[in-house]
């Protein structure tokens, strides 16, 4: 025993270098005082950089007249302030992500549903679509849009005609802009109003069949009071709602609404290529749902479309959500590729912004804030959805 | 023995044969093929009579524009700008040499085919499972063949005349952009895991700070920091290689998605290996190099290959900070006069698709190869 503590004594471990408290307190310390040296070291770079360029560094450009324009959702002009069209492009950035991850989720659903049929062809649709799109860089999507097939269309003078009001040329889509009426606020509250009706009595359905186990068609019920109801007080109002119609004149289309090819090629490429990561999630989703849920549900005389809806789905739904939250995101901060086709996004204008002004730091801090906070209000909804439906084990 | 007779007289005994039942339907040739799998109710039929539309409608069209009314040979735009219907292949032939070696000069362009047999010599016996000196082909893959194929690219040494990173391009440099990005953001990653796994709280918020931010925003305003920014965040007069720059923000971008991979790989390990690792004795760093890392890596080689596939497509976008890569250089050529048709963007985009998706298909094959070698441990 003491031969053992002898031993000891002497062994390298005791050495105070070489106790882990002593040792992770050292590292730590020796991290901070690098990120720290680092970062103070940057900035004062910076600030000296900044003072030799004579930039002034702070938010105050923000209030200053733009002098450029870009084709915005917000209707800027060339008296826009910076701060102004930095916020149209944070609403077109917002406008064109959700418009792409609307069209990605249904195509995706689409063909990932077809991905698992037993049609040979359908499935071998799915596959080459999703091989092909999800291999390729994004951009390159986006270009081809927009050079290869958006750039290629008639000029506007022939301009090809979809129907009265509809042209469709190499200045983008026209077509007739609804212009609400002054009444239109009642529609509204009346498409509202049905929409809580409809949710009440889809409620006392549920109430009752939980009670006595008479169904009720509450979803054709509902249907019915929302198109009534709304339909009703719609015409009653009388004409909320008439239609600007584009109207061509020597050189140009004015009036209506147009969808420009740098919005359409945007909107397209990202549908369609994120569309092929959906059909993936999708596609595993579903078989993450073992086989034997399938037949266990059957044998309890449950219909097709109710195996899917009650049993497949809900189990599905909970492999699917998550990568598919992250896929939206993608979404988002590939909008940023607009840049390439001049599509006025955040990162767009931003870059128009930093060019004639130099506050390329709170520029970037803009962008930084926007990508990060959505990030973060996603995860954090992510984060709630998977407590809510994580599996209850006993 | 009447009794036995008459007990079996009551017994039902078959007279006569049962009918055979009918043969199995024919499970072989075309005709049983199409029925299962094209023809198996009303609802598939409709299904099938419609994919066949779909697919007549979009495989006829870009075939004839592709192959059968495309223009093949030309030297200039007269030969492609009467024909609107179909891709202008002569334009990508007379530009090919640019699409892979960018404004690289003449004479030098057999440096980088030397560096192109290295990097397979180097990559391909990696990629084979059963090839033997596996440890020295790593060192060659992350060391002796960047240095090797660094000097012989950039020059100025050996009598090679100095190339300036200004004038490279095209599919070359994405290759080495690529290259570089992997072989960087594999080794970062993997410190960024071990540092976002740490017990050391302020290693772990630094980890974790980094990872999220970079993963939070998009690629296009790292670069934009690694063009615009870094130089502001240096000493005046203190500026390197644009090249270099974008590199650097490739490489931590993509070292940030890496490590969120491989931090999958180390929670995967039970917590038995890590028990058994400390009872014998094993220091931390020597515990990840023998017992945690290796199988950790190799349960997320799958996803590894899915990352260096976004980082390659991801290539594509450092042309925001002037770095000529392969689609830059394509959508170059599409400005020049000599060759403007209104065919011309389309060919050249299909050309560039088709280059990257070779590679990521390449890559995405190979993934799905070693996943399912991989899984046989796990069969049953």
């Amino acid at each position: 025993m003491a031969v053992a503590d002898a031993g000891r004594i002497s062994s390298p471990r005791d050495r105070w270098y070489n106790n882990p408290t002593v040792r992770s307190i050292a590292v730590q310390i020796i991290l901070i005082v690098a990120v720290v040296g680092t970062i103070a070291w940057f900035a004062n770079n910076t600030v000296t950089n900044l003072r030799e360029r004579g930039i002034a560094s702070g938010f105050d450009f923000l209030g200053k007249r733009a002098g450029f324009d870009m084709t915005t959702f917000l209707n800027t002009n060339s008296e826009s302030t910076y701060g102004y069209m930095l916020l149209a492009g944070l609403v077109d950035t917002i406008i064109v992500a959700i418009l792409a991850i609307a069209i990605a989720t249904v195509l995706g659903l689409v063909v990932g549903i077809a991905r698992l049929s037993s049609n040979w062809l359908i499935r071998t649709i799915a596959t080459v679509y999703v091989e092909f799109f999800r291999n390729i860089p994004p951009l390159i999507v986006i270009l081809f849009w927009y050079l290869g097939v958006l750039a290629t269309l008639p000029n506007i003078r022939d301009a090809i005609q979809i129907g009265p009001d509809f042209s469709l040329s190499n200045r983008g889509i026209f077509m007739p802009r609804p212009v609400l009426g002054p009444n239109f606020h009642i529609v509204i509250i009346a498409f509202v109003l049905s929409l809580v009706i409809a949710w009440a009595v889809r409620r006392w359905a549920h109430a009752r069949r939980m009670a006595t186990g008479q169904g009720f068609p509450s979803g054709w019920v509902g249907l019915g009071i929302v198109v009534v109801l709304t339909g009703g007080v719609f015409l009653a109002t009388g004409d909320p709602l008439t239609f600007e119609l584009p109207v061509k004149t020597r050189f140009n289309i004015v009036g209506g609404w147009t969808v420009t090819p740098e919005f359409a090629s945007l909107f397209l490429a990202l549908g369609v290529y994120t569309a092929s990561f959906i059909a993936e999630i999708v596609r595993s989703g579903i078989m993450a749902v073992s086989q034997g849920q399938t037949e266990a549900a059957r044998a309890l005389g449950l219909r097709d479309g109710l195996v899917l809806r009650l049993v497949v789905l809900p189990q599905a739904l909970r492999v699917i959500i998550p990568p598919l939250a992250s896929e939206y995101l993608n979404i988002t901060k590939n909008t940023s590729l607009a840049v390439a086709v001049g599509y006025a996004d955040l990162v767009a204008v931003g870059n128009n912004v930093l060019n004639p002004t130099g506050q390329s730091i709170e520029v970037v801090a803009v962008w930084m804030a926007f990508y990060l906070g959505l990030s973060i209000i996603i995860s954090l909804a992510m984060n709630w959805f998977n407590a809510r439906i994580a599996l209850t084990e006993r | 023995m009447t009794d036995m007779q008459s007990q079996t007289d009551v017994f039902f005994v078959r007279q006569e044969m049962v009918q055979a039942s009918p043969p199995p339907m024919r499970v072989r040739g075309v005709w049983p093929w199409m029925r299962k799998n094209l023809f198996g109710s009303v609802g598939d039929t409709i299904l099938s009579i419609i994919g066949a539309i779909l697919a007549l409608a979009i495989v006829v069209p870009v075939l004839q524009w592709s192959l059968f009314n495309a223009t093949w040979t030309g030297d200039n735009r007269e030969a492609c700008a009467p024909n609107t219907v179909g891709a202008c292949w002569a334009f990508v032939k007379a530009n090919f040499g640019q699409f892979i070696y960018g404004r690289y000069p003449d004479p030098e362009r057999w440096r980088v085919n030397v560096t192109f047999v290295l990097l397979a010599a180097g990559i391909i016996p990696m990629a084979i499972p059963s090839a033997p000196f596996k440890r020295l082909n790593l060192l060659y893959v992350f060391i002796i063949f960047p240095v090797l194929s660094g000097c012989l690219l950039v020059g100025g040494m050996f009598g090679l005349p100095v190339v300036e990173t200004a004038l490279w391009g095209g599919l070359f440099l994405t290759l080495v952009v690529s290259y570089v990005g992997m072989a960087m953001s594999l080794p970062l990653g993997i410190i960024l895991a071990l540092g976002r796994r740490s017990k050391m709280p302020i290693v772990q918020w630094v980890c974790v700070f980094f990872i999220e931010v970079c993963r939070g925003v998009p690629l296009i305003t790292v670069l934009f920091m690694a063009g615009i920014l870094l130089p502001l965040f240096l000493p005046t007069g203190v500026n390197f290689d644009k090249l270099v720059r974008a590199l650097l923000g490739l490489s931590l971008f993509a070292a940030a998605y890496m490590a969120e991979v491989i931090r999958g790989g180390l929670q995967a390990i039970p917590k038995g290996q890590y028990e058994g690792a400390k009872s014998l004795g094993l220091g931390y760093w020597t515990m990840m190099r023998l017992i945690i890392l290796p199988q950790a890596i190799t349960i997320v080689i799958p996803g590894i290959v899915n990352t260096f596939i976004g980082l390659f497509k991801d290539t594509s976008l450092v042309y925001i900070i002037s770095i000529f890569e392969l689609l830059y250089t394509v959508r170059n050529s599409f400005t020049d006069p000599v060759w403007a048709t209104s065919t011309t963007p389309a060919s050249g985009l299909l050309f560039a698709a088709l280059v990257f998706w070779i590679f990521c298909f390449g890559m995405s094959r190979y993934s799905k190869f070693t996943e399912d070698r991989l899984r046989v441990g796990y069969k049953r």
